[in-house]
């Protein structure tokens, strides 16, 4: 018997007092082989027709607001808009099954979840619009700002989660990263620090096939991205992040693992990015018009919209009135961004501190004069 | 290494205490009186830190308020913000100047700007403490003098103390700002000695004169105060009579002080450990010309680190601006005119 052939576990043979052995066995830890589905399974069966329903009712407002998103780049309203287009299932579930009093920690891609948690869009796509870096009051909404820089808002949400354990709160965070982020090093650190603390953290990883033109073959040689869970003693689930059922199902029982002290789950949902990853990107250049129209045949909204249909939960009259309050949604979106928003530069140096530096109140007199001569031109 | 748990009774009281162990008091007096005050990073817990800045700590207040956390800075001060952005106040222990680089992303992008990108709803009331600079013999990657980074970087204060009274007095002040403080303690002064009473915090952004002078004045923070001191010490043999302004905080600049005291004297050597070029003497000397252009008889002069990595510790005297470096740039002030 080699050393590698013996027994997994300490042996006070073998180890000293407070060496550290396999500690754990990973096997409760590993995700499914396969995407966990529940839509055209006989499993569907038993799911609640309402929650159905209601899921579809939002799937059909959030493909709405991608494209007026989308829309609203063209017509010059926005200054970049990454959409959520084939993802809705995924933005959808993840503000669904959080309390108010939990919190999310959103991606760029992630404004469709954010408005999901009540953030009205002319808020929720502030950044994307250009007139401040951020819109809604994240206190109120218990929604932190977009971050930008991919996968370092993941360890904020463990922290939050840390502290409100800390203060006796059975709050949880989760947060939304994508393929590609799960290539940073916040995000290793993050999952790290979770498993440590068992901080109650849900990692939501929206696998989407691309991060921009580089697929997942070229960004990570693991089993499957929930695998990544592992390493860190944390549980991972692989998620079909197309069937709207499966992602609620999947979420809401991370969601409870997490709150009940059983520590952090990394959820990651395979979908796809139906459009490109933004209005200024080309994905012709990348991916074949058969893949996408596979995927097209997979979009969360005609799965869930035949799944509805095949056992009657739904009728024409119910599909209309989910278009009708989709074209409010759109129509409201229209008119908060038909006006111009309103700028003002001297608050350029009003919440760099608490109170400006002698330094920022010599500049912000300098663009006041500024400011005052430019009008004087007028 | 000694303990650096002060004596008892130490606040309000007048006591001797190296600057470790004022740091200390500092942080002990600031959990005590605020339940929200969290101690978090590598080694602070049982060990007290590699420099016990937090000893005693975890034994008084709990391994969750001194939190020993994974081998990771980013990971440290990103989990950091989320506890601010939850109602904690955590002071942060990056273990050495060089080790705090993984952390930069979380620094620069997160820490610096959530107040301003969030109009002021998410302040970050966090203090990253940092041991810096050189002169204690260490090995490569622990004796960086890195506050050009942070002090170019808007939304951080960035605070040095050079004196054991400064160092609890300071790092109070630090734990009760509501905007983010970068706190370098100068690693070589962890073991100077002084009387002090732990007593009320100042507000932070303010520059003292150390040592008043009327040839020349000297530009200084950190660990470079006690040369500077010294080498106004050694320039009355010259016939100087040197004024030491000891900076504290980069950022916000005090420019009232610093400009009144070079206008007083006429000629001015800013003095750091940092490398020169781009460094924060660049940046006091062009404000220092641009406020007392009129007043100068002589152009700013900088002594400063060389521009090269920081050296081994058998040659880092080579680099470390010494009395000798400090008074021949003193002499070159134009004298003779």
């Amino acid at each position: 018997m080699t050393l590698l052939d013996q027994p997994a576990g300490p042996s006070a043979s073998v180890w000293p007092p407070n060496a550290h052995g396999p500690r754990r066995d990973p096997a409760p830890l590993l995700p499914d082989p396969e995407p966990f589905r529940l839509l055209d399974t006989p499993a569907a069966d038993k799911l609640d027709p309402e929650l159905l329903r209601d899921l579809y009712r939002r799937l059909v407002l959030g493909r709405r607001y991608n494209q007026q998103a989308t829309t609203l780049t063209k017509q010059g309203r926005l200054a970049v808009y990454p959409a959520s287009t084939g993802q809705e299932a995924c933005q959808i579930a993840a503000a669904l099954v959080l309390r108010e009093d939990d919190w999310l920690f959103p991606s760029y891609r992630d404004t469709l979840a954010v408005v999901s948690r009540g953030v009205r869009p002319v808020e929720a796509l502030t950044l994307l619009r250009g007139n401040a870096h951020h819109g809604w009051d994240p206190k109120a909404h218990r929604t932190a700002p977009l971050s930008t820089p991919l996968a370092t808002q993941a360890p904020h949400a463990v922290g939050l989660a840390h502290a409100a354990r800390l203060r006796g709160d059975d709050v949880v965070a989760l947060t939304l990263v994508g393929d590609g982020g799960t290539s940073e090093g916040d995000f290793h650190e993050a999952l790290n620090f979770a498993g440590v603390l068992n901080a109650p953290v849900v990692f939501l990883v929206q696998n989407n096939g691309y991060a921009i033109s580089v697929p997942l073959s070229k960004q990570s040689a693991a089993p499957t991205l929930a695998h990544k869970a592992v390493g860190y003693g944390i549980s991972g689930r692989l998620v079909d992040g197309n069937d709207a059922a499966a992602m609620h199902t999947v979420l809401t029982e991370a969601v409870e693992h997490a709150r009940s002290g059983r520590g952090p789950v990394l959820v990651e949902a395979v979908t796809y990015r139906l459009e490109a990853h933004t209005n200024a990107d080309d994905a012709t250049r990348y991916r074949t018009p058969d893949e996408v129209d596979a995927w097209q045949a997979r979009d969360p909204l005609t799965v869930l919209e035949r799944h509805l249909r095949d056992h009657d939960l739904i009728d024409d009259a119910g599909v209309a009135a989910a278009a009708e309050a989709a074209e409010e949604l759109a129509a409201e979106m229209r008119a908060e961004f038909h006006s111009e928003p309103e700028l003002d530069p001297m608050s350029l140096f009003t919440h760099v501190y608490a109170e400006p530096t002698p330094q920022l109140r010599e500049q912000a007199d300098l663009l006041a004069a500024e400011l005052a001569a430019e009008a004087d031109a007028r | 290494m000694s303990t650096a748990t002060a004596p008892a009774a130490a606040s309000g009281a007048t006591t001797t205490l190296t600057m470790a162990q004022a740091l200390n008091t500092a942080l002990r007096d600031a959990m005590r009186e605020d339940p929200t005050v969290l101690v978090m990073g590598e080694d602070v817990g049982t060990l007290g830190g590699v420099f016990r800045i937090t000893d005693g700590l975890a034994a008084e207040f709990g391994a969750d308020r001194c939190l020993d956390t994974p081998l990771a800075e980013a990971g440290i001060l990103g989990s950091a913000v989320g506890m601010a952005m939850y109602g904690l106040r955590p002071v942060v222990e990056l273990q050495f100047d060089a080790f705090a680089y993984p952390a930069f992303e979380q620094l620069l992008s997160h820490v610096a700007k959530m107040r301003n990108r969030t109009a002021g709803r998410l302040p970050l009331p966090i203090t990253i403490r940092i041991p810096y600079g050189g002169g204690i013999g260490g090995v490569e990657h622990h004796s960086d003098s890195s506050e050009a980074y942070y002090a170019h970087t808007p939304g951080l204060h960035v605070l040095t103390p050079a004196t054991v009274a400064d160092g609890y007095g300071m790092l109070r002040a630090a734990i009760a700002s509501d905007d983010p403080v970068v706190f370098l303690e100068p690693k070589r002064l962890y073991w100077s000695k002084d009387e002090i009473a732990p007593g009320p915090v100042e507000p932070i952004g303010r520059a003292v004169v150390r040592r008043q002078g009327t040839s020349a004045t000297l530009l200084t923070y950190g660990p470079s105060l006690p040369v500077c001191l010294e080498a106004a010490e050694a320039a009355k043999a010259e016939g100087w009579d040197l004024a030491v302004v000891d900076l504290r905080s980069l950022t916000p600049f005090d420019d009232e002080t610093v400009t009144a005291a070079v206008r007083a004297t006429g000629r001015a050597v800013v003095v750091h450990e940092a490398t020169g070029f781009g460094g924060p003497g660049a940046e006091i000397a062009a404000r220092v010309t641009e406020r007392c252009f009129h007043h100068l008889a002589a152009p700013v002069l900088r002594v400063t680190g060389f521009d090269i990595p920081y050296p081994p510790p058998m040659l880092e005297r080579h680099h470390l601006p010494g009395v000798d470096r400090i008074l021949d740039a003193v002499a070159r002030l134009q004298w003779e005119q």
